[in-house]
């Protein structure tokens, strides 16, 4: 199988426990029995019937290469380099025999099913308990329960609770057993690149060799982290380890799979999203070559064929009807009308509240300058490079999917569940994701490659095609959201008032502002839709971030003051903040002058633990803005691979860019009416900007994420360049829909 | 059937004389490294060289290259898996992100050297345009091309 290509085959039971696997490798995979952890972590636990609760687990071989096993997917964050690097770190490895696995959707390994009996749901670990072994090994329950890699979490959970946490303890049990078989003290010994060492003595000897004596000590309850001064791989720009086989052709993605036997299917949903497929004629797609079989699935169609060429060009000849439904008559005017009319009746005072301090009406009342302005940002769609696609095959009882996504264990889960197969028969193969974005957080894909896998004998991979794709997206919200502003007569903000709709769950974006402004109320109300939503690219920061940064820009302006001056005030007291703020400033030169037309815009968004502000600078000389520029300050807490957090923030430009320049996904007649590159356009080589990133390590305890947080402060970056270059506001996203002749 | 030269290998195919070159290569030879991104020609993911051109083999038929030399991404390293310059800089400058673009940006890099061994950054930009990624590697992409033209005025962090 092309799987077997990339990874090594799995088998979970040399990784329970420790013990020493076939072939003689060490592997530290500790368990800790429930009831027996610490005082403060008994309440947490709160059952257990001998259950054990796994940690990211590291294994050494015999030949001292050490294996990191990361629980979180590649999509192009780089996530696999650095979390084995903090793991590997911790542990005194020697990088270049640092090998990386990741980890398999089992629920007995993921300890997904322990998070399950043990934790609450959306349990966080107390900080207490963070460095400690134990409190590690929750920390690690609570993300695979959720079994998903998003949310720039990897590191500043994942990696910073557990894979260190980890490292340093099997590299504890390492020397407690090179202690004990030398008769010296713990003490005495020191690691350096996968070595143990007893310099009184001069003995020395690999990881290896004390593979299987160290899986026999018992697990150090507080394992020892380094402090910044000691890390040697921690903060490192190394290479990534999968960029050689993404040079070459040979990583292997989910549309890689290929199975002896492989048919092929291309899908049609109906365009309207809860529409059934009443009816199909499929009488010249029968005769084509190589057709198969063809399915009415009720929501959508679906031919087989020997090829996905011949399955698609049968699929275009088949007539499909379709039912009625309430979202056939909609678009995407209505949409926003019905926002305004719900925004309306919600006056002063309906919505949930999400937070409130002081009075902002009053303080609105009294306020010298009254701001007020609406912002609107519509549905956008993910558009990754690798159209969705899953392989599956249904046989004898069990049921085999190979796709890539962020949720290994839920895609498991949902194959059992949609072929009634139980789950012990269900085996999920993950590959590297040809971009995520949130895309590949839903299960869509699953639950229709394997219901075709039921209706057919033999492995079948389902490819969409790009309008598929574009068309049956999760989409990013369309939203609106209306401020009020006061200041007072020295121009000081004295009231902030944000009311906007929302449709995102579980919630990201601020419900408290991260301004120091005395009063202030921002309140939500729900708009249905018959679209269906889900998590894109930092989530509602995506829209909040434009919102809030116009609006202070906005404020800015009518107090008379510079945008970047204004901020600085509203952050006062929070020097991390400002630090980051100002660097973004210095960087672009802000007090410095442009051409004539040309202006620079400041954005300031904290997300996902990361602080970062953005200076765009826009040459708007020409038809339509051009982005020359993008100064990025970011702190992270710490970047444990700069290289790769700065690759991220550069990414996020781009994909912050596009959604700018040309994201819209609109509604006609229920339907989505764009479908390829060429109505949904992505940004290309020649519109990118500079990038510039500057990376502040401002506090190594707590770190932040990477790959969500450069997006937020893009947009309103550049649309508030615009307003400094041409004294155009634009209070309505994509930048293409406004004429600046 | 039909005669393929692939990466300087004969293969016979029996296909469709219609079907793109993109599926032949994909599913006939199981050559996976060009990707499927778009089926029109807008994103370039599935670029192949055909007697060193670049084209965009989604919309090829396979009858086009009868009789001439297809060069994938497969077939760009030497024999003994040394990276070809361009991959050398993708690997150098560290390109890829997600990484399923780059295979086509790479076929459309190395014609591009092949035929201006000196781009200019606007050659690169028009070269490139055909192009997308959404990962965004675009900054490094223009830097890959000037390194493996040797004519990169720095080099980054390693």
């Amino acid at each position: 199988m092309a799987e077997a290509k990339k990874k090594k085959s799995w088998t979970r039971r040399a990784f329970i426990g420790a013990g020493v696997a076939a072939g003689g490798a060490l592997v530290v995979g500790i368990a800790v029995r429930p009831g027996n952890p610490t005082d403060r972590l008994s309440p947490l636990v709160a059952k257990g019937e001998g259950e054990k609760l796994i940690n990211a687990w590291v294994k050494i071989d015999a030949d001292n290469i050490v294996t990191a096993i990361v629980p979180h997917v590649e999509m192009g964050q780089g996530i696999f380099t650095s979390l084995a690097q903090m793991l590997a770190d911790e542990l005194d490895a020697d990088w270049s025999k640092v090998r990386i696995l990741e980890a398999p959707a089992d629920a007995k390994y993921s300890s997904s099913h322990i998070g399950r009996e043990f934790l609450a749901p959306n349990l966080e670990v107390p900080e207490i308990l963070e460095p400690t072994v134990s409190g590690s090994f929750l920390s690690l329950a609570t993300a695979m329960t959720l079994q998903i890699t998003g949310g720039s979490y990897s590191i500043r959970g994942t990696g910073q609770r557990a894979m260190r946490t980890a490292g340093a303890a099997a590299r504890e049990m390492l020397v407690a057993a090179a202690a004990s078989e030398w008769n010296v003290p713990v003490g005495e010994l020191r690691t350096e690149n996968s070595m143990i060492l007893h310099d009184k003595s001069s003995k020395s000897a690999t990881f290896a060799s004390f593979a299987a004596a160290a899986a026999e000590q018992s697990l150090p309850a507080k394992p020892k982290l380094k402090s910044p001064k000691d890390y040697k791989l921690m903060g490192k720009a190394i290479a990534r380890t999968d960029i050689p086989e993404k040079s070459n052709g040979s990583a292997i993605f989910g549309i890689d799979a290929d199975l002896p036997g492989m048919k092929y299917a291309a899908v049609k949903a109906a365009p309207v999203v809860g529409a059934t497929v009443e009816a199909i004629d499929a009488a010249a797609a029968k005769t084509m070559p190589g057709v198969l079989q063809i399915l009415n699935m009720g929501d959508f169609v679906a031919v087989v064929a020997d090829g996905y060429w011949q399955a698609e060009q049968a699929l275009a000849t088949i007539q499909a009807t379709y039912s009625k439904t309430e979202g056939d008559g909609l678009d995407q005017d209505a949409l926003f009308t019905r926002y305004a009319t719900m925004l309306d009746e919600a006056g002063d005072t309906d919505g949930d509240v999400e937070t409130e301090e002081g009075d902002v009406g009053e303080a609105f009342a009294s306020a010298a300058t009254k701001v007020e302005a609406e912002y609107k940002v519509p549905f956008l769609a993910h558009a990754t490079m690798e159209p969705m696609n899953c392989t599956a095959w249904v046989r004898d009882g069990k049921c085999d999917v190979w796709s890539g996504t962020q949720s290994p264990l839920m895609a498991r889960k949902t194959a059992a569940e949609t072929t009634g197969i139980d789950i012990d028969n269900v085996a999920y193969h993950n590959a590297y994701l040809g971009g995520g974005f949130g895309r590949r957080s839903e299960m869509d894909v699953i639950i229709m490659s394997t219901r075709i896998a039921m209706a057919t004998k033999y492995p079948v991979k389902m490819i969409w095609s790009r309008e598929e794709d574009t068309m049956q997206d999760h989409y990013r919200p369309s939203a609106t959201s209306r401020f009020q502003g006061g200041l007072d007569k020295d121009g000081k903000a004295v009231s902030w008032s944000n009311i906007h709709t929302h449709l995102f769950d579980p919630q990201e974006a601020p419900t408290v502002p991260y301004y120091n402004i005395a009063n202030h109320k921002i309140r939500k109300i729900d708009v249905p839709t018959h679209l269906r939503f889900g998590p894109w690219r930092s989530v509602d920061h995506s829209q909040h971030g434009y919102f809030i940064e116009s609006f202070v820009d906005e404020m800015a302006h009518a107090a008379g003051k510079d945008g970047y001056a204004f901020r600085r005030e509203l952050l006062a007291g929070s020097p991390r903040h400002l630090k980051v703020l100002d660097t973004a400033a210095k960087m672009s030169g802000w007090d410095k002058p442009l051409p004539e037309g040309h202006g620079r815009g400041i954005a300031f968004v904290p997300s996902f633990g990361t602080i970062v502000a953005e200076v765009a600078e826009v040459d708007m000389t020409g038809k339509k803005p051009k982005v020359t520029t993008v100064y990025v300050a970011a702190d992270p807490g710490f970047a444990v691979n700069p290289d790769g957090f700065a690759a991220q923030m550069e990414s996020s430009v781009a994909y912050g860019l596009t959604a700018a320049l040309y994201g819209e996904i609109s509604v006609k007649d229920g339907a989505v009416q764009q479908s390829n590159f060429h109505d949904y356009p992505i940004l290309r080589i020649n519109e990118m900007p500079d990038v510039v990133v500057e990376i502040i390590n401002g506090d190594h305890k707590r770190l932040g994420g990477a790959g969500e947080p450069g997006l937020p402060p893009l947009a309103p970056a550049v649309t508030n360049a615009i307003f400094a270059a041409t004294g155009n506001r634009v209070r309505e996203l994509p930048l293409s829909k406004v004429n600046f002749a | 059937m039909i005669t393929l030269n692939v990466n300087g290998q004969a293969k016979e195919v029996d296909v469709d004389p219609a079907t793109p070159i993109l599926w032949v290569v994909r599913e006939n030879l199981k050559m996976t490294g060009t990707k499927f991104g778009c089926g029109v020609a807008l994103c370039g993911a599935c670029t192949v060289h055909v007697d060193g051109k670049p084209v965009r083999s989604c919309s090829t038929p396979v009858s086009e290259a009868d009789g001439k030399a297809i060069t994938t991404i497969e077939g760009l390293a030497e024999e003994d898996g040394t990276f070809s310059k361009v991959q050398q800089a993708w690997v150098d400058e560290q390109v890829a992100q997600c990484g399923y673009c780059q295979s086509g940006q790479i076929m459309t890099a190395t014609a591009l050297l092949k035929n201006n061994p000196n781009p200019s950054d606007e050659q690169i930009d028009a070269a490139m345009a055909g192009n997308i990624c959404r990962c965004g590697t675009y900054v490094r992409i223009r830097k890959a091309i000037k390194v493996a033209a040797g004519n990169a005025t720095e080099t980054q962090e390693a």
